[in-house]
C-alpha cells in the first residue's frame, strides 16, 4: 500500500509539470489546447531517442521540452495566423503530431530499460545515507517495506517547484501580465498595444513545452516511450487543474500554481486507490478520469441552482408569512 | 496631429445591402483639439472611430498621426499613439486581474514589454496618486480584482489607464452611454479635467447633444457617412440644442428637396 502510494505521488509532482502547462493554456490564455495528447508524446519520443542514441539524459530531457515548445508554436500559428478555430488547430496539430511521433520512436514502442536514465543517474550520485535515514523514520511508523530511493521523488518535487516559481514570476512580468489579459480582455490588451498573436504563440508553445518536458521525464520513469501514452493526456491535465483549484482556491497566480500541482498528485492517487478495486483495469482510468472532470465541471453548477431555489423558496415561505399575519 | 483623408468605407459592397458607411470623409485635429461628434445611430461615427483606431481598413482613403500614414499599420501598433475608451465599461479592463496590474499594463502601452515585474513598489505608488485623482478611494484598493468595480468605476479606471500615458490621439466612443446619468456626469466631468490637464488631442463620439456642447472646443454633426455640419470656437459656444436640431432639419431638408428633384 505505502510503496503503491509512494509510486504515485512520485508520478505525481512529474505530472504535475503537465498540468501546469495545461493550465497555462486552459486557464491562463482560456485557450483549450488538444495539441497536448500529442506533445506529451512527442516529449517522450525525442528523449528516448537521444538516450537511445548516446546523448546525455539531462540533454534529452531539455530536448524533449523544446520540441513541444516548437509544436506549441506551430498550434499557435495556425490559430492565430491561419485563424483556425482553437479547438481544430490543436486537434490538428494532435493528429499530425501522432504520425510525427511514430516517425520518431521508428516503431510503437521504444524500451529505456537498457538505458541509463536521468533517474538512473540521479539514484546514482545520490547518497544511501539519506535514503536510510528517511526509511528509518518510516520504520518508526511500522512501515516495514520502505521504497528504494528517495532521490527521485525529492529532486521532482524541487525542479516541479522550481518551474512553478519561474511560472508565478513569468506571469507577474510586463509580458506575463499581457498574456494574462488575452485570456481575460483581448481586446483591451490589443488597444493597450501588446501584439495579441505573438504573445498567443508564445503562451501555447510554452505550455507544450512543459507537456513535453513532463512526457520526457516520465518516459524515463517508467522506462519506455510509447505512441499511444499521451492519448488523454489533456483530460488528465485538465483534471489535475479542477481538483487542485476546487481543494486549494485560485486566489492569487503563486496559489493557482501551487493548486495545479496539488491537483495533479491527488490526481494520482485517486487513480491508485480506484485500481485496488477488483473489477476495476487499467484500461478503464480513462473513463473514470472522464467523470471526475465531468463532475467537477457540472456539480458547482448543480449546487448553485440548489441553492438558489432554496432561498427563493424561504424567500417565498417569508412573504406568505407577511401575507397572512396582516390578512 | 490626426488627419483623416478622402476616407470612405463600404458595407457589403455590390449586394442589397450595400451601405455606404463613410462617405469622403476628411477631418484634421490640431494639437490640443477636442472635438465631439454628434449623429444618429448609423451616421457612421462609430466607423470613423474605428478606422481611425485601426479596427477597420478603409476602402480609400488616408489616417496620418504627428503626418505619419498609419492606415495600414495594424490596430496593436497603432495603439502606441492612440488611447481608446469604449462604449462598454467592461471593454477597456481586465475583470480577473488586480486594479494594479490592469494599471501596470496601461503604463507599458507605449513601451516596449520586458520580462521585469509589471508592479513594482515604485509603480504602486504612482499608481496610488493616479488613483487619488478619481477621488473614488480606488488607491486603497490597488489589489482588488476589477471584476468587483461598479460599472462607473471600471469606467473612471478605463479613462484613467488610457490618459495616464499622455497619448498622442484620444478617441471616446460614447464612453458616458452605458452608464446611469449621474455616474455619467461624474465620467464627463473626470473627461474634462483629464483633457484639459494634458492638453491631449481628443475626438470623442456621443449620441448627447448637451454633452457635445458642453465639451470640447469644436463639433461635427454627421449623418448617413457625411458630416453635414462643423461649428468651432466662439460659434460653437453660442450654440444650443434647440440650434443642432434646427440645423439637423434644415440641412436634411434641402438634401430631401435635392433627392425629389434627382429622382422627379
Amino acid at each position: 500500500m505505502f510503496i503503491s502510494m509512494f509510486g504515485a505521488v512520485e508520478s505525481g509532482i512529474i505530472y504535475a509539470i503537465m498540468a501546469l502547462g495545461v493550465y497555462l493554456t486552459f486557464r491562463v490564455l482560456d485557450f483549450p489546447d488538444l495539441t497536448v495528447d500529442g506533445s506529451f508524446v512527442t516529449g517522450a519520443a525525442v528523449a528516448a531517442l537521444a538516450i537511445i542514441n548516446g546523448v546525455p539524459p539531462i540533454i534529452a530531457t531539455i530536448l524533449a521540452g523544446i520540441a513541444g515548445f516548437l509544436a506549441g508554436t506551430l498550434t499557435g500559428l495556425l490559430h492565430t495566423k491561419g485563424k483556425v478555430n482553437a479547438l481544430l488547430a490543436g486537434i490538428l496539430m494532435m493528429t499530425a503530431l501522432y504520425s510525427i511521433n511514430l516517425r520518431i520512436l521508428g516503431q510503437p514502442t521504444l524500451s529505456l530499460h537498457m538505458e541509463s536514465t536521468i533517474f538512473d543517474q540521479l539514484g546514482s550520485v545520490w547518497g544511501t545515507s539519506i535514503d536510510n535515514s528517511l526509511n528509518g523514520m518510516l520504520g518508526i511508523f511500522g512501515i516495514d517495506r520502505p521504497p528504494s530511493t528517495w532521490a527521485i521523488l525529492i529532486v521532482m518535487l524541487l525542479v516541479t517547484v522550481v518551474i512553478k516559481l519561474v511560472t508565478d514570476y513569468f506571469l507577474k512580468t510586463e509580458v506575463g501580465l499581457a498574456i494574462r489579459a488575452i485570456g481575460d480582455n483581448k481586446r483591451m490588451i490589443r488597444s493597450l498595444s501588446a501584439n495579441t498573436d505573438n504573445l498567443t504563440i508564445l503562451g501555447v508553445a510554452l505550455s507544450n513545452g512543459l507537456v513535453a518536458l513532463s512526457g520526457g521525464l516520465i518516459a524515463q520513469l517508467g522506462g519506455f516511450a510509447d505512441v499511444g501514452m499521451g492519448i488523454g493526456m489533456i483530460v488528465i491535465g485538465l483534471a489535475s487543474v479542477i481538483i487542485g483549484e476546487a481543494l486549494f482556491g485560485t486566489k492569487t497566480i503563486s496559489r493557482a500554481t501551487l493548486a495545479v500541482i496539488g491537483g495533479a498528485v491527488i490526481y494520482r492517487i485517486i487513480v491508485t486507490l480506484a485500481l485496488r478495486f477488483d473489477f476495476l483495469e487499467t484500461g478503464d482510468m480513462k473513463l473514470i478520469t472522464a467523470i471526475i472532470v465531468i463532475i467537477a465541471l457540472i456539480s458547482p453548477k448543480i449546487l448553485q441552482a440548489q441553492r438558489e431555489k432554496k432561498r427563493r423558496i424561504e424567500k417565498r415561505r417569508a412573504l406568505e408569512q407577511d401575507i397572512k399575519e396582516v390578512g | 496631429m490626426l488627419d483623416v483623408k478622402n476616407i470612405s468605407v463600404v458595407f457589403n459592397e455590390g449586394t442589397v445591402d450595400e451601405k455606404k458607411a463613410l462617405n469622403n470623409i476628411n477631418i484634421s485635429l490640431e494639437k490640443g483639439d477636442f472635438v465631439t461628434v454628434i449623429g444618429s445611430n448609423g451616421a457612421g461615427k462609430s466607423t470613423l472611430m474605428n478606422v481611425i483606431a485601426g479596427q477597420l481598413l478603409p476602402d480609400v482613403g488616408d489616417v496620418l498621426i504627428n503626418g505619419k500614414q498609419v492606415v495600414h499599420l495594424s490596430e496593436y501598433k497603432r495603439s502606441r499613439f492612440i488611447g481608446r475608451v469604449f462604449q462598454d465599461p467592461m471593454a477597456g479592463t481586465a475583470p480577473s486581474m488586480t486594479i494594479e496590474e490592469n494599471l501596470a499594463m496601461a503604463y507599458s502601452r507605449n513601451k516596449k514589454r520586458k520580462l521585469t515585474f509589471g508592479v513594482t513598489k515604485h509603480r504602486k505608488k504612482m499608481f496610488k496618486e493616479y488613483l487619488q485623482t478619481l477621488n473614488l478611494g480606488l488607491e486603497d484598493r490597488l489589489t482588488a480584482k476589477v471584476g468587483l468595480l461598479s460599472g462607473g468605476e471600471r469606467q473612471a479606471l478605463s479613462l484613467l489607464m488610457t490618459t495616464f500615458t499622455d497619448p498622442d490621439i484620444l478617441l471616446l466612443d460614447e464612453h458616458t452611454a452605458a452608464l446611469d446619468p449621474s455616474r455619467a456626469e461624474l465620467i464627463t466631468d473626470l473627461t474634462k479635467k483629464v483633457v484639459a490637464d494634458a492638453g491631449l488631442t481628443t475626438l470623442m463620439v456621443t449620441h448627447n447633444m448637451q454633452q457635445a456642447l458642453d465639451l470640447g472646443n469644436r463639433l461635427v454633426m454627421m449623418d448617413k457617412g457625411q458630416i453635414i455640419f462643423e461649428a468651432s470656437g466662439i460659434d460653437k459656444q453660442r450654440l444650443t440644442v434647440e440650434d443642432l436640431l434646427h440645423e439637423f432639419q434644415r440641412i436634411r431638408k434641402v438634401q430631401f428637396e435635392d433627392d425629389r428633384v434627382v429622382l422627379g
